[in-house]
């Protein structure tokens, strides 16, 4: 018998694994693209502070005063510098507190008053632009009194908008490569964590049916608690199966004993008396403990045939020799009513794998039903063949055959409406039935068609011989 | 000169806006249905008549309105005025830098072949055409005196013939003309050695143009004997044939500029502007531009830069020479060099 399937998985923890893993590093590619991005604007905005705050410098060294006029040498390599990063816009002003001398008079003017050799940055918006503006005072003696002059310079920073985001750009590249890389390594690292639970499973699927040992198998600290509970449902398991098997063998013995003792008492009391109606009633009573003692081992029978398909163990069985020991012992029974037994195919072995006892009890009931519903004199033949991969045991009689209503004989306690006065439980074929499905072989049941019953049983040869 | 364009311009029957930049002359090219594209340039129509003719037989659904202007009335044109054009085109280097860099121009995207990165500002400005800025000498003036090669070779002729060549020495007049005060501010930072010679051009009385025209003229009259900076492209188109007027390409150095486009932010039609820039920057238009200023923008378009030749990039550095201050400094050493006590 298989192990039953586990209930549906519900949700893969592998690929739960790899999809955690696999959004996580998305996760950090975003954060580096953005941290990458912010970083490269940081250090190019500053590195071009420092260049357009020489220029802003350089601009305000050009102003002279000359003759109470101001002068103003605007520096072309520098407006061409600060211009050669990503060809930005340059907008600039000169003013003092009257208002402006040269440039652009809208320009933004800084917040706070720069000082004069550290020029103070700020950003604004201009004709449609974002400026980023240096600023710087400088003062200049015009005749007789001393002027401040604020020199504003601005630039566009396309440039440095471009690189930070080629750098971030190039990051995020990168780490797309990362990315790529994970999905292969979130595998690997899944399949390294799931292994120990495959593993247990394994060792676990691999033991006999009756390995019932607590599970010893190396396993990671955080299977631990999963071991324990499986150990504790197999010493649970094992408690049950040993509660149950003594349970029947002490029933059969306690019901078998004291019936027998009671048969005994009772046939002596018959041979004792010589009243006829005592002998009478004695006589229906031996019959009655007959029929609950026959009943008694047929249930104990189908009670160890269930107990052996749970606990299935299959070994080579040589059905040739099983099927004459068990027609030997029916044919004490047979030769008190003159009924003839006779076998064919048991001159030489038919290895089955399976369980003796099992196979023993049925051949028993196969044949018993036979013997039981023959006429006196009757005849029964039992043959063995092979058929495919099966053994084939067929039992005929030419007893008083089936009755066409009686469908499903084989349902417990169900007897035939032909029994009339033959005794029985009507779990016979029962048994029958059970254990060839624990062998995986089957029975049938069927009316001869001149006179008489056929029952085959087909068990599975053991493949070396098959 | 200009009452003459003036009167062409009318017996065109074309008539003038109403607005504060004048415009030389105005022409249409192309059917009466087609989409209009305006430009404003400094460029001759003379010589780009041609091209535009090319153009429009090439864009069966575009018209061209091309007016001519002063470098000067072109950028008020748009700088102040918020004139409605598609296409500015001008030679004045500075002045086109100045309207990018104030916003005034579209991105635009045209297909742009291999013009060098230097002749281009962002997406905005395009250099279209390189024009080596020339001194022009006219060989009987100069009689058996040797023709200078150098600034150097000219000061010094100068100095030693001050009676043949006085009052016969001609230039821009930088206070009127964008190009000439663009020039000597150039010219200023190339070499000091230029202040001497406007120095010997002031003892000499140089007389002073706004436009290189009319400075052809004179000089074609026999009335001058040197035209110190006389963009290329005029003096091809003046003296074709002349065999008297020299072409000078001074070794000390030569400047070139570059004549540039923009599409206006305010442009009506940037499409067809952006196709006519295409156009102009395209092999038949390149190898015009190229033969009349005798070299190439575009490599490969005609005679490459001669080594002396030292164009003058389209970057921010320009927007200096636009400064109030700098400006009135530089005109106020320009009067003290040329008006001698
Ligand atoms: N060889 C046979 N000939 C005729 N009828 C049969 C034969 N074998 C079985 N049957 C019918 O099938 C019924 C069920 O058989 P089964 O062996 O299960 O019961 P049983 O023989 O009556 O009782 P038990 O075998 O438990 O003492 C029988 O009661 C009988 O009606
Ligand atoms: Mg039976």
């Amino acid at each position: 018998m298989k192990p039953a399937a586990a209930s549906p998985a519900g949700f893969s923890l592998r690929r739960r694994l790899v999809w955690q893993f696999a959004a996580l590093s998305l996760l950090l590619v975003v954060a580096l693209f953005f941290a990458v991005r912010f970083a490269a604007e940081r250090a190019s905005r500053a590195s071009q502070d420092a260049v357009l705050g020489a220029a802003v410098i350089s601009v305000g060294d050009g102003i002279r005063a000359v003759e109470e006029e101001l002068e103003l040498d605007l520096p072309y390599a520098t407006f061409s510098m600060l211009g050669a990063m990503g060809n930005e816009r340059i907008f600039y002003s000169l003013s003092t507190g009257d208002g402006l001398v040269t440039g652009y008079d809208d320009l933004p003017q800084p917040q706070v008053t720069p000082g004069d050799l550290s020029p103070v940055f700020y950003g604004a918006d201009y004709r449609g632009s974002r400026l980023r503006l240096a600023a710087l005072t400088r003062r200049v003696l015009l005749g007789q009194r001393i002027e401040e002059i604020t020199v504003v310079l601005g630039q566009t920073r396309y440039g440095q908008a471009a690189i930070a985001r080629d750098t971030a750009r190039s990051a995020a590249w990168i780490g797309l490569g990362f990315l790529a890389l994970t999905v292969p390594v979130a595998l690997w690292a899944a399949r390294a964590v799931i292994r120990p639970v495959d593993r247990l499973a394994e060792a676990v699927t691999r033991r006999g049916p009756q390995d019932l040992r607590p599970v010893l198998h190396p396993a990671p600290r955080e299977l631990v608690p999963l071991m324990g509970a499986l150990n504790g449902f197999i010493a649970r398991l094992r408690g049950a199966l040993q509660l149950a098997e003594t349970f029947i063998f002490e029933a059969a013995h306690r019901i078998r004993t004291p019936l027998s003792l009671v048969r005994t008492e009772a046939e002596m009391a018959l041979a004792e008396t010589t009243d006829e109606a005592l002998r009478q009633r004695l006589r229906r009573m031996v019959r009655a403990i007959g029929e609950s003692s026959r009943s008694a081992n047929q249930i104990l029978d189908h009670a160890m045939v269930l107990y052996r398909s749970d606990q299935f163990m299959a070994e080579p069985v040589d059905v040739a020799a099983l099927a004459g020991s068990v027609l030997r012992s029916v044919r004490a029974v047979a030769e008190m009513r003159d009924i003839e037994m006779r076998a064919e195919g048991l001159d030489q072995p038919c290895p089955v794998l399976g369980d003796a006892r099992m196979i023993e009890v049925a051949l028993r009931n196969i044949l018993d039903n036979a013997v039981k519903f023959s006429p006196d004199e009757g005849n029964v033949l039992l043959r063995l063949s092979r058929d495919g991969g099966m053994a084939r045991i067929e039992v005929t009689d030419q007893g008083r055959g089936l009755v066409a209503g009686d469908a499903d004989l084989t349902g417990r306690f169900r007897r035939g409406s032909n029994v009339g006065d033959v005794v029985g439980s009507g779990l016979g074929l029962t048994i029958v039935t059970e254990v060839a499905a624990a062998h995986g072989g089957r029975f049938t049941l069927s009316p001869r068609p001149e006179k008489g019953t056929c029952a085959t049983l087909f068990l599975p040869l053991s493949s070396a011989s098959a | 000169m200009r009452d003459l364009v003036l009167a062409a311009v009318l017996g065109l029957g074309l008539s003038l806006p109403a607005a504060g930049y004048e415009i030389e002359v105005e022409q249409v090219f192309g059917p009466e249905d087609g989409r209009e594209i305006r430009v404003i340039s400094t460029t001759d129509l003379v010589s780009i008549d041609s091209v535009l003719r090319d153009f429009v037989e090439g864009h069966p659904g575009s018209r061209i309105r091309y007016a001519q202007a002063a470098s000067v009335e072109v950028f008020r044109a748009i700088h102040d005025e918020g004139a409605a054009y598609d296409l500015v085109m001008s030679s004045a280097m500075d002045l086109q830098m100045k309207l990018a860099n104030d916003g005034f121009a579209a991105s635009v995207q045209p297909q742009i072949g291999a013009l060098p990165a230097w002749a281009r500002w962002r997406d905005q400005l395009y250099g279209v055409a390189l024009e080596p800025v020339l001194t022009l000498a006219s060989r009987r003036a100069f009689g058996d005196l040797p023709i200078p090669r150098t600034r150097r070779d000219l000061i010094a002729m100068l100095r030693e013939n001050p009676d043949r060549f006085d009052g016969r020495i001609a230039s821009y007049d930088p206070r009127s003309s964008g190009v000439g005060y663009f020039l000597i501010s150039q010219d200023s930072q190339q070499s000091d050695g230029f202040w001497r010679l406007a120095e010997v051009m002031g003892r000499l009385n140089a007389r002073l143009f706004c436009c290189s025209g009319e400075m052809i003229d004179e000089l074609r009259a026999g009335r001058l004997a040197i035209a110190y900076n006389v963009v290329a492209s005029y003096a091809a188109r003046y003296t074709p044939d002349d065999p008297d007027l020299v072409r000078l390409a001074l070794e000390d150095y030569t400047l070139a500029i570059i004549r540039s486009a923009l599409v206006p932010a305010n442009a009506g039609n940037p499409e067809g502007a952006t196709d006519l820039l295409s156009y102009l920057l395209s092999p038949p238009a390149q190898q015009h531009f190229a033969e009349s200023s005798g070299t190439a923008l575009m490599p490969g378009a005609g005679q490459p830069p001669q080594p002396h030749l030292r164009p003058i990039r389209l970057d921010a550095g320009l927007l200096v020479y636009d400064d109030q201050l700098r400006r009135a400094g530089l005109l106020s050493e320009w009067n003290a060099a040329m008006v001698q006590p």
